[in-house]
């Protein structure tokens, strides 16, 4: 989608008559940007040449910082892209940039009535225009199974570390967990009556000392 | 390359109408069940250990338990 252009500025003479092109993404039409080409032509035979080996997209118009001019070179990033998203329907600019003579031809003949195109030719102009079509783009990947792997990975190694903890990091719990002071507080409880509706001394029987059947 | 329009317009006034007749006599049901499986039986449970609820008795057996720090068991 995006070029990475590397231009070899020392070899690229910037003659100072050359005029500053506007950027090829700007001249979108095919039109204008013969008329530009043209100027180029008439202004700089070796600058042309250079040029035309690079691609028609994305011509940083630092080729003429050398000359002085002072343009400032124009990253990347920061020319309109194109990409697939449900929310972002129509890009700023077509998927296809450099498009074959059968494309362009096409492109020709979608200027007249559409109805003379056929199925397979509005496939193939949106197909210049677009990457994915939405059915594409939403469609769900097999990402999630990975997701739930991993997370389960973790927890297990999780569990390790756990049981490795309670080994060797941690001491001796408090003397109220042994079983003879748990079974003081139980007595103590029962005592006390705690709950005895529906509850904990609900279900002990007073009479018989022991749990209700 | 001629579907139909799909419909562009009232879709939550008609999610809401199939939904809400639905969560409302859902809500209710929830409602009518916990009353008589939980609240119901639960005061009845509670009647019927008051019925037969001896206070006295109740507090000696504690107090010879020992869990009142004001009155101690008779013996001491």
């Amino acid at each position: 989608m995006t070029f990475s252009i590397l231009i070899p500025y020392p070899t690229i003479p910037c003659l100072t008559h050359f005029r500053p092109v506007a950027l090829p993404l700007v001249v979108a039409v095919n039109g204008r940007r013969k008329e530009v080409r043209e100027e180029r032509k008439i202004n700089s035979m070796l600058a042309t040449r250079a040029l035309r080996l690079l691609g028609s997209r994305a011509l940083p118009a630092s080729v003429c910082v050398r000359g002085g001019h002072g343009v400032a070179k124009v990253e990347d990033y920061a020319l309109p892209a194109y990409f697939d998203r449900r929310e972002n329907p129509l890009p700023d600019i077509r998927f296809v940039a450099n498009l074959s003579p059968e494309q362009k031809s096409l492109k020709e003949k979608e200027k007249g009535p559409w109805a003379s195109l056929s199925n397979d030719e509005k496939i193939a102009l949106y197909r210049i225009s677009f990457n994915q079509s939405f059915a594409e783009m939403n469609k769900g990947t097999q990402e999630w199974k990975s997701v739930v792997a991993g997370m389960l990975f973790f927890i297990g190694v999780t569990g390790f570390v756990v049981l490795w903890q309670r080994k060797f990091v941690y001491g001796d719990v408090p003397h109220t967990l042994s079983a003879e002071y748990k079974e003081q507080e139980l007595q103590r409880m029962l005592d006390m009556r705690i709950n005895p509706v529906e509850g904990f001394s609900a279900h002990w029987d007073y009479e018989n000392k022991q749990w209700k059947k | 390359m001629s579907l139909p329009k799909p419909v562009m317009r009232g879709l939550l006034g008609k999610r809401l109408r199939f939904h809400l007749p639905i969560a409302f006599t859902l809500s209710v049901i929830a409602a009518v069940a916990f009353k008589y499986a939980v609240t119901e039986p639960r005061k009845q449970a509670y009647a019927d250990f008051y019925k037969q609820y001896d206070a006295m008795k109740e507090f000696s057996a504690m107090r010879e338990a020992g869990v009142f720090e004001s009155v101690r068991p008779s013996g001491e």
